[in-house]
């Protein structure tokens, strides 16, 4: 039980950046087939966080750097706990520090750009994080335990009772991905009015070490969408694997599909959203549970 | 019980004390002193009954009973003429119909109810009177130094401190009053005292402002209090006892009969707890000085009305409309007030917009009523003492010093108040971040929502929690924005202040360290008693690790990494060319331009007004629908009777 445990944490600290990034990589080569480019190399990515790792170590204020790296510790923990079998809820609280410090890192630049970045992921924040709490609850009312490590030994698969949060959790995860039409704070498009948003006073090193972090938060949100398929079996795995595949490359394909929408929207459809589909979900398992 | 005596008496004597003291020498050693003491003897009392779990005592006297009745027939003539005197009418009339009532009561049926244990010391007790004693007896240190400054900014105001001083000290007495009468008589009159107190502590600078709001607090108080005289009176009539135990007792029987006086017992918790509607009195208690502010938002008043129905919890629930009505008065305010703190820049009013919300969480886990839910409420109560009076001193110390309780002038307090900075920070991260406290019981508090059956609360916590997480980090983000070119300005703080910041620092990280402790050997215990059966920690083992380990990571990273960088410091961008001192840029035609950050509140969508409004409505109609239908089944009951 606990070399299992130790197995999948170290191989999530290990295999997650590498698939993080190569999911980076295939997104951009599907992107630029869809814009008719032809798109750069699948590790380009790779190559980009090289590249950041060898400029001048420059910053803005001294303390800046110090909120980064509690942010990239606290990313990698909550997928540890996450990979570790740990409480859904515990995951998102941590989740929740490490981009309480993110934006504190941008705030702390007093830059215009960033700090409406900052703001801008604030309120992101606020837009989803509804739905991504009443998934956990979803979870523990359907499977009676708020650990990834009992839900994803029970016998049934949670998909079905759990549509409604699962249509929800996948809105929201455009958000999380940072993908239009919900990239405001940042984004990876170059048509971006912030600069980089909550990203402009970051550079080098520090910079590369937010894009892994992000690698290591997607490979954990993906995490989310295979649980709604684990039942135990080889076949729910396998169902679960391909469901999210095709759910990353749905988020590309939204991405490339929308403009970006302004803030109002980001904000008022995400609670709708939740409030629609979750608390009705979550209304009905009461009755079916 | 000696110790529990000397924790009213001593207080109120040195208040008497206090009151003739005009030397601000003598007053700083006898409040330092006294302060000291009442701690001391807190933690005395705590260890004492910490082995037994508590006792009851008779302290029979017919006196005591004589002398409280003239006590409170003197205040209410006290509240007819200042009510009179001040055209606030209503005030007088409360006192006119209630104070009568319960004297009649006591003197023709209350006199024939006997009572067996007019005082207790549960576990429960004890946890309350360790924040009584401990945070409010800080809390008066600090107001030495503050009132200083205060009196020096009013300079051509009489000096009214001594009376500031024996308000306060009376404050803590009747607190501790409050949580160990087990006859409700004796409660009332406690709870009379805790509100007459704060309607003093807020009228204090006699200003028309200070005046209206102060009768506010006074008239939605009192309103609660004929809820509670009322309560008496059926507690007397129907049930013929007085005591809270004995009332708990028959409740595990006749739950639904006992529900209607705790009906009104709780509706006299709800004005007292600053719930939708009667939130606004907590707000208008804003323009008293910060010290009151800290004492009512965190260790006394607004804790009395949650105490109150954290007491009665096992007699709510989702079975009786008493209970409904109490959880969804809680968990709509919660909401309402989240939202509302985020359209605040006033730091003072989004700390009370906060409190107000965090109070509504533990009166939703008190109606819910279940073991685990009053787990979550005990836990936020003692989190929530702690941190929210470190961060309204913070902000009292910073408005002293730049001069605006604005959290939109607290840019780059970072590099102005460093130290001051970082407490603030600490007591905000304490309020929702993981892994202090505050998180710790929301998440509790989440799951015995969600154990609880009702989808509408579990959709309040959830947007809730979203929004909370919204308006502190903004907060954090001004303080922890460093500006070029501030100076330091933090040399003139009081050390009384910094000593009790650092205090409540120190305590707001030794409670999130110690909490696994005070669940296991004073709150699950607790539980069992009242809930019987065995009460499980709501929170895992495993979980409770991550979280101690989590706070050592970032005390630990915090000591090692702050601040330190070998990295060139380079100027920000600005789009137009910066001009070197990260403030101005070189905009068209080359005219330097200055630029200035300010805070997003969302006002069309958090507007306060239209908060209120909604929260208010919503509230009022639970009160409505919960008190009405508790009337209507005491008239079928009474009728069937006859």
């Amino acid at each position: 039980m606990i070399i299992k445990m130790i197995i999948s944490i170290i191989a999530y600290l290990i295999l997650a950046p590498f698939v993080g990034g190569i999911l980076a990589g295939l997104d951009r080569k599907v992107s630029a087939r869809m814009q008719g480019r032809v798109g750069p190399s699948i590790l380009q990515p790779f190559y980009d966080v090289l590249k950041l790792f060898e400029k001048e170590p420059i910053t803005v204020t001294k303390v800046q750097d110090f909120y980064v790296m509690i942010f990239v510790i606290f990313v990698i923990a909550s997928g540890v706990i996450f990979f570790a079998g740990g409480d859904l809820l515990l995951v998102i609280f941590v989740l929740t520090v490490a981009s309480a410090f993110l934006i504190i890192a941008a705030y702390s630049s007093n830059s215009p750009y960033a700090q409406v970045g900052a703001e801008r992921e604030l309120l992101q924040m606020m837009a989803y994080e509804p739905m991504v709490l009443m998934t956990c609850i979803g979870f523990y009312m359907y499977c009676g335990s708020f650990a990834v490590r009992d839900i994803i030994v029970g016998t049934s698969m949670p998909f079905l009772p759990l549509i409604g949060i699962f249509i929800g959790f996948l809105f929201i995860l455009t958000i999380k991905f940072r993908k239009s039409p919900f990239d405001l704070s940042m984004s990876h498009h170059a048509h971006q009015e912030l600069v980089k948003g909550l990203t402009t006073e970051f550079s080098g090193k520090t910079l590369g070490l937010i894009e892994i972090s992000h690698w290591y938060e997607n490979v954990m949100l993906l995490g989310f969408v295979f649980l709604f398929f684990a039942n135990g079996t080889v076949w729910g795995a396998i169902i679960g694997v391909l469901v999210c595949i095709v759910t990353y490359f749905f988020e590309v394909l939204i991405d490339n599909s929308f403009a970006r929408m302004k803030w109002q929207f980001a904000f008022k459809s995400a609670w709708i959203v939740a409030l629609v589909f979750g608390v009705i979900n979550i209304f009905v398992l009461y009755l079916i549970v | 019980m000696g110790t529990i005596l000397f924790l009213i008496f001593f207080p109120m004597i040195i208040a008497l004390i206090l009151l003739v003291s005009k030397e601000d020498k003598a007053r700083d050693v006898i409040v330092k002193i006294a302060a000291f003491v009442i701690a001391a003897v807190s933690i005395v009392t705590a260890v004492i009954f910490f082995k037994n779990g508590g006792q009851n005592f008779p302290a029979h006297a017919e006196i005591v009973n004589y002398v409280m009745m003239a006590i409170e027939a003197a205040l209410a003539l006290y509240i007819i003429y200042i009510g009179i005197k001040h055209k606030k009418y209503l005030a007088s009339l409360f006192a006119i119909i209630q104070t009568p009532l319960l004297i009649w009561f006591e003197l023709t049926e209350g006199h024939h109810i006997a009572v067996q244990n007019n005082m207790y010391v549960d576990r429960l007790s004890i946890i309350m009177i360790l924040i009584i004693g401990i945070v409010g007896s800080l809390i008066t240190v600090y107001a030495l130094g503050y009132m200083k400054d205060f009196q020096h900014h009013h300079h051509d105001e009489p000096d009214r401190r001594p009376w500031f001083f024996f308000v306060m000290f009376i404050f803590l007495g009747a607190m501790v009053g409050l949580v160990t009468s087990n006859n409700m008589i004796w409660m009332y009159f406690f709870w009379e005292i805790t509100s007459l107190s704060s309607f003093w502590l807020i009228g204090f600078t006699k200003t028309e402002e200070a005046t209206n709001n102060a009768f506010r607090a006074l008239i939605m108080n009192l309103a609660g209090g004929l809820g509670f005289a009322i309560g008496i009176l059926i507690l007397g009539k129907v049930f013929g006892t007085l005591e809270l135990s004995t009332m708990l007792a028959i409740g595990s029987v006749y739950g639904e009969l006992v529900a209607i006086p705790a009906a009104f017992f709780a509706f006299a918790g709800i004005t007292k707890a600053a719930q939708m509607p009667f939130n606004s009195w907590l707000l208008g208690a804003m323009v008293a000085p910060t010290p009151t502010s800290a004492l009512l938002h965190s260790s006394t008043m607004v804790k009395a009305g949650v105490f109150m129905i954290i007491k009665l919890a096992p007699v709510l629930g989702m079975g009786n409309f008493a209970g409904i009505m109490v959880m969804m008065v809680g968990g709509i305010t919660f909401l309402f007030a989240t939202f509302a703190a985020v359209s605040q820049s006033n730091a003072k009013r989004v700390l009370a917009y906060s409190t107000i919300a965090n109070l509504g969480l533990i009166v939703t886990c008190g109606g819910i009523g279940t073991a685990e839910a009053v787990w979550a409420g005990v836990m936020l109560i003692i989190f929530h003492a702690v941190t929210k009076s470190l961060l309204f001193l913070c902000v009292g110390t910073a408005e002293h010093n730049i001069g605006s309780r604005d959290i939109e002038d607290m840019d780059g307090l970072f590099v102005r108040m460093p130290k001051l900075a970082s407490f603030m920070i600490i007591g905000i991260a304490g309020m929702f971040l993981a892994p202090f406290g505050m998180l710790i019981s929301k998440w509790a508090a989440m799951t015995a929502f969600v154990d609880s059956g009702n989808v509408i609360l579990v959709a309040i916590i959830c947007f809730g929690s979203a929004v909370t997480a919204f308006y502190w980090i903004k907060w954090m983000g001004k303080l922890a924005g460093i500006v070029a070119g501030e100076e330091r300005i933090d040399q003139n703080v009081h050390k009384e202040e910094t000593f009790v910041h650092m205090t409540l620092v120190i305590l707001t990280v030794l409670v999130c360290l110690l909490f696994p402790l005070v669940s296991m050997y004073m709150l699950v215990p607790y539980l069992e008693i009242v809930f019987g059966g065995l009460s499980a920690m709501v929170l895992s083992a495993d979980n409770m690790i991550i979280m101690v380990v989590m706070i050592a990571v970032l005390v630990l990273l915090t000591g090692l990494f702050f601040g330190k960088t070998n990295k060139k410091i380079v100027p920000i961008y600005l789009s137009g060319a910066n001009k070197g001192d990260n403030l101005t840029y070189e905009g068209s035609m080359h005219e330097p331009v200055e630029f200035k950050l300010r805070n997003w509140h969302m006002e069309s969508y958090f507007g306060e007004k239209k908060m209120n409004l909604i929260g208010g409505v919503a509230c009022t109609l639970m009160l409505v629908i919960g008190i009405g239908i508790m009337v209507g089944t005491l008239i079928s009951l009474l009728g069937g009777v006859a």
